[in-house]
Protein backbone atom coordinates (compact mmCIF):
# COMPACT_ATOMS: atom_id res chain seq x y z
CA UNK A 1 0.00 0.00 0.00
CA UNK A 2 0.92 3.57 -0.62
CA UNK A 3 2.43 6.05 2.15
CA UNK A 4 -1.60 7.27 2.39
CA UNK A 5 -2.52 3.78 3.20
CA UNK A 6 -5.15 4.74 6.34
CA UNK A 7 -6.08 2.93 9.62
CA UNK A 8 -8.99 3.49 10.15
CA UNK A 9 -11.02 2.01 13.71
CA UNK A 10 -15.02 1.66 13.14
CA UNK A 11 -17.67 0.96 15.99
CA UNK A 12 -20.64 0.54 13.84
CA UNK A 13 -24.67 -0.38 14.67
CA UNK A 14 -25.33 -4.33 14.38
CA UNK A 15 -28.98 -4.98 14.79
CA UNK A 16 -30.44 -8.39 12.92
CA UNK A 17 -34.11 -7.76 12.76
CA UNK A 18 -36.68 -4.72 14.14
CA UNK A 19 -37.31 -6.85 16.68
CA UNK A 20 -34.13 -6.96 18.15
CA UNK A 21 -31.70 -4.97 20.40
CA UNK A 22 -29.09 -4.03 18.56
CA UNK A 23 -25.28 -3.22 20.13
CA UNK A 24 -22.41 -1.64 18.35
CA UNK A 25 -19.16 -4.05 16.77
CA UNK A 26 -15.66 -2.87 16.59
CA UNK A 27 -14.01 -3.62 13.27
CA UNK A 28 -10.57 -2.31 12.80
CA UNK A 29 -9.10 -1.86 9.06
CA UNK A 30 -5.66 -1.39 7.78
CA UNK A 31 -5.62 -1.15 4.40
CA UNK A 32 -8.08 2.25 3.54
CA UNK A 33 -7.62 3.90 0.48
CA UNK A 34 -8.02 8.29 1.47
CA UNK A 35 -9.52 8.37 -2.00
CA UNK A 36 -11.91 5.56 -1.00
CA UNK A 37 -15.15 6.96 -0.61
CA UNK A 38 -17.31 6.20 2.51
CA UNK A 39 -18.78 2.91 1.17
CA UNK A 40 -16.28 1.76 -0.35
CA UNK A 41 -14.56 1.44 2.81
CA UNK A 42 -18.08 -0.66 3.90
CA UNK A 43 -17.19 -2.62 0.51
CA UNK A 44 -13.58 -3.17 2.24
CA UNK A 45 -14.88 -3.94 5.66
CA UNK A 46 -17.31 -5.94 3.98
CA UNK A 47 -15.24 -8.64 1.89
CA UNK A 48 -12.93 -8.68 4.91
CA UNK A 49 -15.88 -9.98 7.59
CA UNK A 50 -17.16 -12.13 4.36
CA UNK A 51 -13.39 -13.44 4.85
CA UNK A 52 -13.86 -14.30 8.05
CA UNK A 53 -16.97 -16.13 7.52
CA UNK A 54 -19.28 -13.41 9.62
CA UNK A 55 -22.41 -11.49 8.57
CA UNK A 56 -21.74 -8.50 6.49
CA UNK A 57 -23.07 -5.10 7.63
CA UNK A 58 -26.38 -4.66 6.02
CA UNK A 59 -26.38 -1.21 4.45
CA UNK A 60 -27.98 0.93 1.85
CA UNK A 61 -26.76 2.42 -1.49
CA UNK A 62 -27.90 2.58 -5.52
CA UNK A 63 -26.63 5.45 -7.46
CA UNK A 64 -23.45 5.96 -5.13
CA UNK A 65 -23.19 9.68 -6.74
CA UNK A 66 -25.39 11.74 -4.56
CA UNK A 67 -28.86 11.53 -6.18
CA UNK A 68 -30.63 8.52 -4.78
CA UNK A 69 -30.67 9.05 -1.41
CA UNK A 70 -30.76 5.60 -0.14
CA UNK A 71 -26.97 6.01 1.92
CA UNK A 72 -28.60 7.26 4.95
CA UNK A 73 -25.50 6.53 7.58
CA UNK A 74 -25.14 8.80 10.93
CA UNK A 75 -21.18 9.04 10.69
CA UNK A 76 -19.29 10.36 13.99
CA UNK A 77 -22.52 12.03 15.50
CA UNK A 78 -23.26 13.71 12.03
CA UNK A 79 -25.88 12.70 9.41
CA UNK A 80 -24.07 11.27 6.24
CA UNK A 81 -20.84 12.72 8.39
CA UNK A 82 -18.99 15.85 9.09
CA UNK A 83 -19.56 17.41 5.70
CA UNK A 84 -21.54 20.04 4.43
CA UNK A 85 -24.12 19.51 1.28
CA UNK A 86 -22.84 16.02 0.95
CA UNK A 87 -24.24 12.37 1.29
CA UNK A 88 -22.49 9.34 2.53
CA UNK A 89 -21.66 7.86 -0.79
CA UNK A 90 -19.83 11.16 -1.81
CA UNK A 91 -18.02 11.71 1.52
CA UNK A 92 -13.97 10.10 1.02
CA UNK A 93 -11.97 9.10 3.41
CA UNK A 94 -9.55 11.77 3.31
CA UNK A 95 -11.95 13.77 5.45
CA UNK A 96 -10.86 11.37 8.02
CA UNK A 97 -7.29 10.93 9.42
CA UNK A 98 -5.27 7.83 10.23
CA UNK A 99 -6.04 6.02 13.46
CA UNK A 100 -9.19 7.64 13.63
CA UNK A 101 -12.28 5.89 15.19
CA UNK A 102 -15.45 6.42 13.15
CA UNK A 103 -18.88 5.61 14.87
CA UNK A 104 -21.55 4.54 12.40
CA UNK A 105 -25.42 4.71 13.26
CA UNK A 106 -28.73 3.89 11.66
CA UNK A 107 -30.95 7.01 11.28
CA UNK A 108 -32.72 7.13 14.46
CA UNK A 109 -37.01 8.04 14.40
CA UNK A 110 -40.23 6.17 15.76
CA UNK A 111 -41.16 6.62 12.07
CA UNK A 112 -37.57 4.95 10.44
CA UNK A 113 -37.60 1.80 12.55
CA UNK A 114 -33.98 -0.06 11.70
CA UNK A 115 -34.25 -3.21 9.45
CA UNK A 116 -31.11 -4.25 9.94
CA UNK A 117 -27.96 -2.95 10.76
CA UNK A 118 -27.62 0.83 8.99
CA UNK A 119 -30.85 -0.18 7.19
CA UNK A 120 -34.18 1.66 8.13
CA UNK A 121 -37.67 1.87 6.39
CA UNK A 122 -38.12 5.14 4.79
CA UNK A 123 -41.55 3.86 3.61
CA UNK A 124 -42.95 6.68 6.15
CA UNK A 125 -41.53 9.41 3.16
CA UNK A 126 -43.19 7.28 0.26
CA UNK A 127 -46.84 7.65 2.11
CA UNK A 128 -45.94 11.01 2.72
CA UNK A 129 -45.79 11.56 -1.33
CA UNK A 130 -48.64 9.29 -2.12
CA UNK A 131 -51.41 11.12 0.06
CA UNK A 132 -49.96 13.99 -1.94
CA UNK A 133 -51.90 12.56 -4.83
CA UNK A 134 -51.98 13.16 -8.71
CA UNK A 135 -51.70 16.32 -10.79
CA UNK A 136 -54.12 16.32 -13.20
CA UNK A 137 -53.17 19.01 -15.34
CA UNK A 138 -51.88 17.05 -18.29
CA UNK A 139 -47.61 18.36 -18.66
CA UNK A 140 -47.52 16.26 -21.44
CA UNK A 141 -43.85 14.58 -22.71
CA UNK A 142 -40.70 16.49 -22.12
CA UNK A 143 -41.28 19.20 -25.02
CA UNK A 144 -44.96 20.31 -23.73
CA UNK A 145 -43.62 20.53 -20.24
CA UNK A 146 -41.32 23.07 -21.96
CA UNK A 147 -43.12 25.11 -23.70
CA UNK A 148 -45.08 26.07 -20.83
CA UNK A 149 -43.91 29.67 -19.59
CA UNK A 150 -42.78 29.67 -15.69
CA UNK A 151 -41.45 32.73 -14.81
CA UNK A 152 -37.59 32.11 -14.02
CA UNK A 153 -37.88 32.75 -10.32
CA UNK A 154 -40.73 30.42 -9.81
CA UNK A 155 -38.99 27.86 -11.83
CA UNK A 156 -35.38 28.11 -10.39
CA UNK A 157 -37.25 28.25 -6.52
CA UNK A 158 -39.45 25.33 -7.81
CA UNK A 159 -36.07 23.80 -8.95
CA UNK A 160 -34.23 23.91 -5.72
CA UNK A 161 -37.01 22.70 -3.34
CA UNK A 162 -37.34 19.23 -6.09
CA UNK A 163 -33.25 18.83 -5.77
CA UNK A 164 -34.80 16.96 -2.53
CA UNK A 165 -33.45 13.81 -2.79
CA UNK A 166 -35.58 12.04 0.26
CA UNK A 167 -32.99 10.95 1.99
CA UNK A 168 -34.56 11.27 5.43
CA UNK A 169 -30.87 13.87 6.57
CA UNK A 170 -33.26 16.53 7.80
CA UNK A 171 -35.70 14.09 10.22
CA UNK A 172 -32.12 12.34 11.33
CA UNK A 173 -30.75 15.51 12.48
CA UNK A 174 -33.40 16.88 13.88
CA UNK A 175 -33.88 16.85 17.69
CA UNK A 176 -36.98 16.12 17.38
CA UNK A 177 -37.02 13.93 14.24
CA UNK A 178 -39.40 16.29 12.26
CA UNK A 179 -40.09 15.82 8.57
CA UNK A 180 -40.91 19.40 7.73
CA UNK A 181 -37.95 19.88 5.76
CA UNK A 182 -38.79 16.83 3.66
CA UNK A 183 -42.73 17.44 3.38
CA UNK A 184 -42.09 21.24 2.50
CA UNK A 185 -39.60 20.87 -0.14
CA UNK A 186 -42.49 18.25 -1.76
CA UNK A 187 -44.96 20.71 -1.19
CA UNK A 188 -43.11 23.83 -2.35
CA UNK A 189 -41.73 22.05 -5.73
CA UNK A 190 -45.52 21.57 -7.35
CA UNK A 191 -46.94 24.89 -5.15
CA UNK A 192 -44.58 27.24 -6.75
CA UNK A 193 -45.79 25.59 -10.91
CA UNK A 194 -48.89 26.51 -12.81
CA UNK A 195 -49.65 22.72 -12.88
CA UNK A 196 -49.80 22.64 -8.96
CA UNK A 197 -52.53 24.89 -8.71
CA UNK A 198 -55.42 22.72 -9.15
CA UNK A 199 -54.86 20.32 -6.21
CA UNK A 200 -52.71 23.05 -4.20
CA UNK A 201 -54.95 23.28 -0.99
CA UNK A 202 -55.53 19.53 -1.08
CA UNK A 203 -52.62 18.40 -1.51
CA UNK A 204 -50.70 20.25 1.77
CA UNK A 205 -53.32 19.30 3.62
CA UNK A 206 -52.93 15.85 2.62
CA UNK A 207 -49.40 15.89 2.96
CA UNK A 208 -48.85 17.84 6.35
CA UNK A 209 -51.86 15.14 7.73
CA UNK A 210 -49.92 11.85 6.63
CA UNK A 211 -46.74 12.94 8.10
CA UNK A 212 -48.38 13.53 11.51
CA UNK A 213 -49.54 9.99 10.63
CA UNK A 214 -46.52 8.79 10.48
CA UNK A 215 -45.21 9.90 13.96
CA UNK A 216 -42.90 12.71 13.03
CA UNK A 217 -41.95 14.98 15.48
CA UNK A 218 -42.64 18.55 15.35
CA UNK A 219 -40.34 21.14 14.09
CA UNK A 220 -38.73 23.92 16.19
CA UNK A 221 -36.85 25.84 13.99
CA UNK A 222 -34.12 24.44 15.13
CA UNK A 223 -32.40 24.63 11.34
CA UNK A 224 -30.12 21.71 11.98
CA UNK A 225 -32.26 20.15 9.02
CA UNK A 226 -31.16 22.65 6.71
CA UNK A 227 -27.60 22.62 7.98
CA UNK A 228 -27.22 19.17 7.33
CA UNK A 229 -29.40 18.66 3.94
CA UNK A 230 -27.46 17.34 1.58
CA UNK A 231 -29.24 19.28 -0.95
CA UNK A 232 -28.85 22.42 1.37
CA UNK A 233 -32.99 22.32 1.06
CA UNK A 234 -34.18 26.18 3.18
CA UNK A 235 -35.92 27.05 5.79
CA UNK A 236 -38.05 29.21 3.82
CA UNK A 237 -39.28 26.13 2.42
CA UNK A 238 -41.17 25.19 5.78
CA UNK A 239 -42.40 28.46 5.95
CA UNK A 240 -43.80 28.40 2.70
CA UNK A 241 -45.57 24.99 4.15
CA UNK A 242 -46.83 26.51 6.92
CA UNK A 243 -48.72 29.51 4.79
CA UNK A 244 -49.95 26.68 2.42
CA UNK A 245 -51.09 24.52 5.29
CA UNK A 246 -52.72 27.61 6.86
CA UNK A 247 -53.72 28.72 3.98
CA UNK A 248 -55.19 25.56 2.97
CA UNK A 249 -57.13 25.25 5.87
CA UNK A 250 -58.55 28.36 5.95
CA UNK A 251 -60.00 28.14 2.83
CA UNK A 252 -60.42 24.44 1.10
CA UNK A 253 -64.04 22.71 0.82
CA UNK A 254 -63.07 20.03 3.04
CA UNK A 255 -64.82 20.63 5.83
CA UNK B 1 -62.95 16.21 14.16
CA UNK B 2 -63.72 19.54 12.51
CA UNK B 3 -61.89 21.13 10.06
CA UNK B 4 -61.24 23.85 13.28
CA UNK B 5 -60.12 21.52 15.98
CA UNK B 6 -58.20 19.19 13.47
CA UNK B 7 -55.84 22.18 12.21
CA UNK B 8 -54.77 23.27 15.59
CA UNK B 9 -54.44 19.87 16.57
CA UNK B 10 -52.01 18.79 13.61
CA UNK B 11 -48.32 19.74 14.05
CA UNK B 12 -48.92 22.94 12.12
CA UNK B 13 -51.32 24.21 14.16
CA UNK B 14 -50.04 23.09 17.52
CA UNK B 15 -47.14 25.33 16.40
CA UNK B 16 -49.08 27.92 15.08
CA UNK B 17 -50.69 28.52 18.97
CA UNK B 18 -47.08 28.23 20.22
CA UNK B 19 -46.05 31.39 17.72
CA UNK B 20 -49.18 33.52 18.45
CA UNK B 21 -49.43 33.20 21.92
CA UNK B 22 -45.68 33.65 22.35
CA UNK B 23 -45.85 36.84 20.54
CA UNK B 24 -48.93 37.82 22.16
CA UNK B 25 -46.97 36.97 25.67
CA UNK B 26 -44.26 39.28 24.20
CA UNK B 27 -46.73 42.51 23.79
CA UNK B 28 -47.38 41.50 27.16
CA UNK B 29 -43.45 41.74 28.25
CA UNK B 30 -43.40 45.21 26.56
CA UNK B 31 -46.19 46.82 29.03
CA UNK B 32 -45.16 44.96 31.80
CA UNK B 33 -41.38 46.32 31.74
CA UNK B 34 -42.51 50.08 30.70
CA UNK B 35 -44.50 50.47 33.54
CA UNK B 36 -42.30 48.61 36.11
CA UNK B 37 -39.46 51.09 35.08
CA UNK B 38 -41.19 53.87 35.98
CA UNK B 39 -39.62 52.52 39.17
CA UNK B 40 -36.46 54.25 37.70
CA UNK B 41 -37.92 57.61 38.00
CA UNK B 42 -37.04 57.33 42.08
CA UNK B 43 -39.60 59.22 43.25
CA UNK B 44 -40.84 56.73 45.86
CA UNK B 45 -42.73 54.58 43.53
CA UNK B 46 -45.47 57.25 43.02
CA UNK B 47 -45.33 57.11 39.20
CA UNK B 48 -45.18 53.31 39.19
CA UNK B 49 -48.27 53.13 41.73
CA UNK B 50 -49.93 55.63 39.25
CA UNK B 51 -50.16 53.12 36.41
CA UNK B 52 -49.62 50.05 38.59
CA UNK B 53 -53.32 50.76 40.01
CA UNK B 54 -54.56 51.55 36.61
CA UNK B 55 -53.46 48.48 35.01
CA UNK B 56 -54.73 46.71 38.27
CA UNK B 57 -58.58 48.51 38.70
CA UNK B 58 -59.18 49.73 34.67
CA UNK B 59 -62.26 47.22 33.33
CA UNK B 60 -60.43 46.65 29.69
CA UNK B 61 -57.33 45.63 31.10
CA UNK B 62 -58.67 43.41 34.52
CA UNK B 63 -60.57 41.63 30.92
CA UNK B 64 -57.42 41.75 28.83
CA UNK B 65 -55.72 40.01 32.22
CA UNK B 66 -57.88 36.98 31.61
CA UNK B 67 -56.82 36.81 28.04
CA UNK B 68 -53.32 37.30 28.85
CA UNK B 69 -53.64 34.32 31.82
CA UNK B 70 -55.64 31.97 28.76
CA UNK B 71 -52.68 32.92 26.61
CA UNK B 72 -49.83 31.74 29.21
CA UNK B 73 -51.69 28.91 30.10
CA UNK B 74 -52.23 27.88 26.17
CA UNK B 75 -48.30 28.62 25.48
CA UNK B 76 -47.27 26.44 28.19
CA UNK B 77 -49.68 23.05 27.76
CA UNK B 78 -48.96 23.41 24.01
CA UNK B 79 -45.39 24.12 24.75
CA UNK B 80 -45.12 20.82 27.02
CA UNK B 81 -47.38 18.73 24.72
CA UNK B 82 -44.88 19.36 22.27
CA UNK B 83 -41.67 18.73 24.14
CA UNK B 84 -43.76 14.98 24.93
CA UNK B 85 -44.33 14.32 21.01
CA UNK B 86 -41.29 15.36 19.90
CA UNK B 87 -38.93 13.42 22.57
CA UNK B 88 -41.82 10.19 21.26
CA UNK B 89 -40.01 10.83 17.90
CA UNK B 90 -37.00 9.52 18.65
CA UNK B 91 -37.32 6.89 21.32
CA UNK B 92 -33.74 5.59 20.96
CA UNK B 93 -31.31 8.21 21.01
CA UNK B 94 -27.96 8.58 19.19
CA UNK B 95 -24.68 7.19 21.10
CA UNK B 96 -22.87 9.95 19.29
CA UNK B 97 -24.43 13.09 18.84
CA UNK B 98 -23.04 16.29 17.60
CA UNK B 99 -25.61 18.84 17.73
CA UNK B 100 -23.78 21.77 17.85
CA UNK B 101 -22.60 21.33 14.42
CA UNK B 102 -26.00 22.34 13.03
CA UNK B 103 -27.69 24.26 15.14
CA UNK B 104 -27.89 26.73 18.55
CA UNK B 105 -28.09 25.21 21.96
CA UNK B 106 -30.35 26.87 23.07
CA UNK B 107 -32.83 26.57 19.93
CA UNK B 108 -32.89 22.75 21.06
CA UNK B 109 -33.74 23.67 24.69
CA UNK B 110 -37.23 25.91 24.62
CA UNK B 111 -38.91 23.31 26.71
CA UNK B 112 -36.18 23.16 29.03
CA UNK B 113 -35.83 27.10 29.03
CA UNK B 114 -39.63 27.58 29.38
CA UNK B 115 -39.82 24.98 32.09
CA UNK B 116 -37.14 27.20 34.08
CA UNK B 117 -39.42 30.24 33.31
CA UNK B 118 -42.35 28.55 34.42
CA UNK B 119 -40.59 28.04 37.43
CA UNK B 120 -39.99 31.50 37.81
CA UNK B 121 -42.88 32.69 37.17
CA UNK B 122 -44.91 30.20 39.80
CA UNK B 123 -42.42 32.17 42.39
CA UNK B 124 -42.74 35.59 41.10
CA UNK B 125 -46.37 35.24 41.30
CA UNK B 126 -46.55 34.21 44.61
CA UNK B 127 -44.62 37.35 45.14
CA UNK B 128 -46.81 40.10 43.96
CA UNK B 129 -50.02 39.04 41.21
CA UNK B 130 -51.38 36.43 43.51
CA UNK B 131 -51.28 38.02 47.35
CA UNK B 132 -52.37 41.38 45.12
CA UNK B 133 -55.52 40.16 43.52
CA UNK B 134 -56.41 38.12 46.08
CA UNK B 135 -56.65 41.43 48.81
CA UNK B 136 -58.16 42.83 46.25
CA UNK B 137 -61.48 40.28 45.74
CA UNK B 138 -61.01 40.15 49.43
CA UNK B 139 -60.92 43.58 50.23
CA UNK B 140 -61.38 45.58 47.62
CA UNK B 141 -58.59 47.35 48.17
CA UNK B 142 -54.71 47.46 46.55
CA UNK B 143 -51.71 45.95 48.27
CA UNK B 144 -48.39 48.65 48.53
CA UNK B 145 -46.52 47.19 45.36
CA UNK B 146 -43.68 49.04 45.26
CA UNK B 147 -43.03 48.94 48.93
CA UNK B 148 -42.95 45.09 48.30
CA UNK B 149 -40.94 45.39 46.05
CA UNK B 150 -38.61 47.03 48.33
CA UNK B 151 -38.95 44.47 50.73
CA UNK B 152 -38.69 41.10 48.67
CA UNK B 153 -35.61 42.20 47.02
CA UNK B 154 -33.66 43.06 50.02
CA UNK B 155 -33.04 39.30 49.96
CA UNK B 156 -30.29 38.77 47.91
CA UNK B 157 -31.73 35.03 47.23
CA UNK B 158 -34.56 36.23 45.32
CA UNK B 159 -32.40 38.90 43.44
CA UNK B 160 -30.28 35.76 42.49
CA UNK B 161 -33.65 33.90 41.04
CA UNK B 162 -34.78 37.10 39.34
CA UNK B 163 -31.48 37.30 37.41
CA UNK B 164 -31.95 33.76 36.33
CA UNK B 165 -35.55 34.39 35.30
CA UNK B 166 -34.14 36.87 33.11
CA UNK B 167 -31.40 34.90 31.77
CA UNK B 168 -33.52 31.96 30.73
CA UNK B 169 -35.71 34.98 29.28
CA UNK B 170 -32.97 36.09 27.02
CA UNK B 171 -32.25 32.71 25.83
CA UNK B 172 -35.83 32.09 25.09
CA UNK B 173 -36.69 35.23 23.51
CA UNK B 174 -33.25 34.92 21.83
CA UNK B 175 -34.84 31.85 19.46
CA UNK B 176 -38.28 32.38 20.30
CA UNK B 177 -38.95 35.60 18.85
CA UNK B 178 -37.33 34.81 15.25
CA UNK B 179 -39.17 31.35 15.16
CA UNK B 180 -42.37 32.51 15.80
CA UNK B 181 -42.25 34.46 12.58
CA UNK B 182 -40.86 31.07 10.80
CA UNK B 183 -43.49 29.27 12.41
CA UNK B 184 -46.31 31.44 10.84
CA UNK B 185 -44.84 31.82 7.70
CA UNK B 186 -43.54 34.74 7.93
CA UNK B 187 -39.59 34.49 6.06
CA UNK B 188 -39.24 37.01 3.65
CA UNK B 189 -35.97 38.54 1.84
CA UNK B 190 -37.10 41.68 2.77
CA UNK B 191 -38.15 41.45 6.04
CA UNK B 192 -35.48 38.51 7.85
CA UNK B 193 -33.06 41.89 8.34
CA UNK B 194 -35.36 43.72 10.59
CA UNK B 195 -36.76 40.57 12.37
CA UNK B 196 -33.61 39.10 13.42
CA UNK B 197 -32.36 42.72 14.55
CA UNK B 198 -35.66 43.52 16.33
CA UNK B 199 -35.52 39.46 17.63
CA UNK B 200 -32.29 40.21 19.15
CA UNK B 201 -32.47 43.91 20.69
CA UNK B 202 -35.42 42.90 22.24
CA UNK B 203 -34.29 39.59 23.80
CA UNK B 204 -31.36 41.51 25.59
CA UNK B 205 -32.82 45.00 26.22
CA UNK B 206 -35.99 43.82 27.93
CA UNK B 207 -34.69 41.12 29.64
CA UNK B 208 -31.47 43.75 31.32
CA UNK B 209 -34.51 46.34 31.97
CA UNK B 210 -36.22 43.51 34.38
CA UNK B 211 -32.66 42.41 35.95
CA UNK B 212 -31.80 46.25 36.41
CA UNK B 213 -35.30 45.71 39.06
CA UNK B 214 -34.40 43.71 41.90
CA UNK B 215 -30.65 44.69 41.40
CA UNK B 216 -31.21 48.31 41.51
CA UNK B 217 -33.15 48.26 44.98
CA UNK B 218 -30.95 45.55 46.42
CA UNK B 219 -28.07 47.79 46.15
CA UNK B 220 -30.19 51.04 46.80
CA UNK B 221 -30.35 52.98 44.00
CA UNK B 222 -33.94 52.64 43.85
CA UNK B 223 -35.61 53.26 47.21
C1 LIG C 1 -43.87 30.01 31.28
C2 LIG C 1 -43.52 28.96 30.71
C3 LIG C 1 -43.14 28.82 29.27
C4 LIG C 1 -42.98 27.61 28.68
C5 LIG C 1 -43.18 26.27 29.33
C6 LIG C 1 -42.60 27.84 27.29
C7 LIG C 1 -42.33 26.85 26.40
C8 LIG C 1 -42.08 27.03 25.07
C9 LIG C 1 -41.84 25.98 24.12
C10 LIG C 1 -41.77 24.50 24.42
C11 LIG C 1 -41.71 26.55 22.91
C12 LIG C 1 -41.59 25.79 21.59
C13 LIG C 1 -40.24 25.69 21.08
C14 LIG C 1 -40.11 26.29 19.71
O1 LIG C 1 -41.12 26.46 18.99
O2 LIG C 1 -39.00 26.58 19.35
C15 LIG C 1 -41.84 27.95 23.08
C16 LIG C 1 -41.77 28.84 22.07
C17 LIG C 1 -41.90 30.19 22.24
N1 LIG C 1 -42.06 30.85 23.44
FE1 LIG C 1 -42.28 30.02 25.25
N2 LIG C 1 -42.55 29.17 27.06
C18 LIG C 1 -42.86 29.81 28.25
C19 LIG C 1 -42.91 31.16 28.45
C20 LIG C 1 -42.75 32.07 27.47
C21 LIG C 1 -42.78 33.47 27.68
C22 LIG C 1 -42.94 34.16 29.01
C23 LIG C 1 -42.61 34.03 26.43
C24 LIG C 1 -42.58 35.46 26.01
C25 LIG C 1 -42.91 36.45 26.63
C26 LIG C 1 -42.48 32.99 25.45
C27 LIG C 1 -42.30 33.18 24.11
C28 LIG C 1 -42.15 32.19 23.17
C29 LIG C 1 -42.02 32.37 21.74
C30 LIG C 1 -42.06 33.67 20.99
C31 LIG C 1 -41.87 31.11 21.16
C32 LIG C 1 -41.68 30.80 19.68
C33 LIG C 1 -42.87 30.19 19.01
C34 LIG C 1 -42.44 29.45 17.76
O3 LIG C 1 -41.33 28.91 17.72
O4 LIG C 1 -43.21 29.34 16.83
N3 LIG C 1 -42.55 31.81 26.11
N4 LIG C 1 -42.07 28.23 24.41
S1 LIG D 1 -34.91 17.87 2.59
FE1 LIG D 1 -32.70 17.41 2.33
S2 LIG D 1 -32.22 16.14 4.10
FE2 LIG D 1 -34.45 16.10 3.92
S3 LIG D 1 -34.94 14.33 2.66
FE3 LIG D 1 -34.75 16.07 1.25
S4 LIG D 1 -32.61 16.03 0.57
FE4 LIG D 1 -32.70 14.73 2.40
S1 LIG E 1 -26.06 6.05 -2.74
FE1 LIG E 1 -27.39 7.33 -3.86
S2 LIG E 1 -27.23 9.22 -2.80
FE2 LIG E 1 -25.74 8.00 -1.83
Amino acid sequence: MSADNMHIKLKVWRQSNSNTKGDFENYSLDHVSPDMSFLEMFDVLNEQLIEEGKEPVAFDHDCREGICGMCSMYINGRAHGPLKGVTTCQLHMRSFNDGDTIVVEPWRAEAFPVIKDLVVDRDAFDRVISAGGFVSVNTGNAQDANSLPIPKIAADEAFAAAACIACGACVAACKNASAMLFVSAKISQLALLPQGQAERTIRAEKMVAQMDAEGFGNCTNTGACSAECPKEIGQENIARMNREYIGAKLSSSAV
Amino acid sequence: MSWFSQTLTSSIGKKLLMALTGLFLISFLVIHATINAMIFYNDGGETFTHWGHFMGTNPIVRTLEIGLIIGFLVHIVDGLILWKNNSEARPIKYAMNKPSANSTWYSRSMGLLGTLLLIFLVIHTAHFWIPNRSNQFATGEELNLYQMMLDIFQNPLVVLIYVLGCISLFWHLLHGFKSAFQTLGLNHIKYNGAINFLGTAFSIVVPILFALMPISIYLGWVY
